[in-house]
């Protein structure tokens, strides 16, 4: 083993230190930087043949669309997608980092990952800081052992479902799922669903909008649909935009006399002094 | 201590101490969501019959649709005592009307802006009737439906919903809703709505009454429950494939 290896916090979980300055700096007067948050709808459905993630693709911060088309399925592994509601830079954060340590992983067993083991990194992580890290994560994927689905919690419950929604439209998606989720659904059937769900979500929930992102994972494939579909596009009243004539308009005809320049020459005396 | 100002016979008002003012500040005994949509004869109207205390399921048998003269129905979420209340209000208006006894009745526009008056000077008077109001009905071939929140928000739409039904039911009803519904139609959409929010709400429980109203008249029917399904094979054995999670 080689001697030079850093040590990281030997300590593990909430580093605590510099909570007193914080506090302190609240005290001078200094805002805290708001949360960029994903306000989203994320779900996800077991099908016959796999897994399948949908998103919508909007990032608010407030009351401000911060990106219209953000991307919120992330890349764990080949054969591995996670979908992240919450704060976006946790989610982002988070994620690749369990992505990096699936590869490493990877090299070290010479095996394809399992979703299990997203999992358990990711609840790990999530746990240890204690919700602190705002990331709820739909995770899916198709390994040795079959599909998977698990909802992860920022603060580090897991569910295994075989459907999932979660963040502010979970509400209007979890409707569609719930009245309509069958089991051993087609591709399409599947496809279908996730996308009407994500659509509910768009359409009746405020942090949810724009478009609607698919990842379907089966056995040795995945397709990443990137805006599968667009139910809100942008309208120009004519395609050409404005267009102006070159023909110069009379609008008035009015003539305004300037007045007379007057020369002033000097008469008469000075003034007394 | 605060003074409470009270009117006496000959028109002056003299001063009282009162302890703690009366104010409504939480609801104890509560129903949860109505859901209700305007089909090809007049509205239909859905809840369940349970009475939450706090996080107890403590009444099984509320009624919480109620027929208010010929032409309307009146559903409430929120507080019930508040919803009893409301309840005399409307029997004293009814009464007061019927004794002229000129044929005339109240519809159900001119009964949802009583309620809204009411509903908006309580809140005003910081004493609010803790209820989200749903006011459907028929009068001369027009069918009605609106709402009336408990702060005074009030509004007409082809279908409602309160409490949780806002958030689950509306998503299918904004879906699925569409004009001239055929009664069968409009009880599966209903029955659609129910059934989501049985699953997913707390202080649902599975005993609902649906109410029909018509030009013919009101009709609340017996209470059934709606059948679920809990053979998915992931329930089976949910962790198979991931030991220590749920």
């Amino acid at each position: 083993m080689s001697q030079s290896t850093v040590d990281v916090s030997a300590k593990g979980g909430f580093s605590f230190d510099l909570c007193k300055r914080n506090e302190m700096l609240t005290q001078e007067g200094l805002k805290a930087p708001s949360f960029l948050k994903t306000g989203t709808t994320i779900v996800g459905l077991i099908f016959k043949d796999g897994v399948i993630l949908g998103a919508d693709t909007r990032a608010t911060e407030g009351p401000i669309v911060a990106d219209k088309n953000c991307e919120k399925i992330h890349y764990m592994a080949p054969n591995i997608y996670c979908c992240g509601a919450g704060t976006a830079a946790d989610t982002e954060a988070v994620t690749d980092m369990v992505s990096s340590q699936l590869r490493l992983h990877r090299y070290e067993t010479g095996r394809d990952s399992r979703v299990i083991t997203a999992l358990t990194l990711l609840k790990k992580h999530l746990f240890s800081y204690q919700g602190h890290v705002s990331a709820a994560l739909v995770l899916g994927g198709v390994d040795i052992t079959g599909p998977h689905l698990h909802t992860i919690d920022p603060n580090g419950l897991t569910e295994t479902l075989p459907f999932a929604t979660m963040g502010s439209g979970s509400l209007a998606a979890m409707s569609v799922f719930e009245a309509k989720y069958k089991e051993g659904l087609t591709r399409d059937e599947g496809i279908k669903l996730v996308a009407e769900a994500i659509c509910s979500g768009i359409f009746n929930d405020l942090g949810s909008g724009s478009n609607v992102d698919i990842c379907v994972i089966t056995k040795g494939n995945k397709e990443y649909l990137r805006n599968y579909m667009e139910p809100n596009p942008r309208t120009y009243v004519s395609s050409k935009g404005y267009s102006f004539t070159k023909k110069t308009e009379v609008l008035l005809t009015k003539i305004t006399p300037l007045l007379e320049r007057v020369e002033i020459t000097e008469v008469g005396e000075a003034m007394e002094e | 201590m605060t003074t409470l100002t009270v009117p006496i016979d000959n028109g002056d008002s003299v001063k009282i101490a009162e302890e703690e003012s009366q104010r409504t500040l939480y609801p104890y005994v509560t129903g949860t969501s109505i859901v209700a949509i305007k089909y090809k004869d007049g509205v239909l109207m859905a809840s369940d019959m349970g009475g939450s205390y706090g996080s107890t399921l403590r009444y099984k048998n509320i009624e919480r649709v109620k027929a208010i003269g010929k032409h309307s129905l009146l559903g409430a979420s929120g507080e019930i005592s508040d919803f009893q209340e409301i309840l005399r209000y409307l029997d004293e208006l009814t009464l007061n009307d019927n004794m002229w006894d000129d044929g005339n009745s109240l519809g159900p526009k001119e009964i949802h802006n009583y309620l809204t008056r009411v509903m908006y000077n309580r809140r005003n008077k910081f004493n609010p009737l803790w209820n989200t109001l749903v006011l459907g009905g028929v009068k001369n071939g027009k069918s009605y439906l609106g709402m009336v929140s408990m702060i005074g928000v009030s509004f007409e739409d082809d279908h409602v919903a309160t409490g949780f039904g806002n958030h689950l039911a509306r998503p299918i009803l904004r879906d699925e809703w569409h004009a001239d519904l055929s009664f069968e139609d409009g009880v599966k959409l209903l029955e659609k709505c129910m059934r989501v929010l049985l699953y997913r709400d707390r202080s649902a429980i599975n005993k609902l009454q649906i109410a029909k109203i018509t030009e013919e008249g009101v009709t609340v029917s017996q209470p059934y429950s709606l059948k679920t399904f809990w053979e998915f094979s992931s329930f089976h054995n949910p962790t198979a494939g991931a030991e220590g999670s749920w």
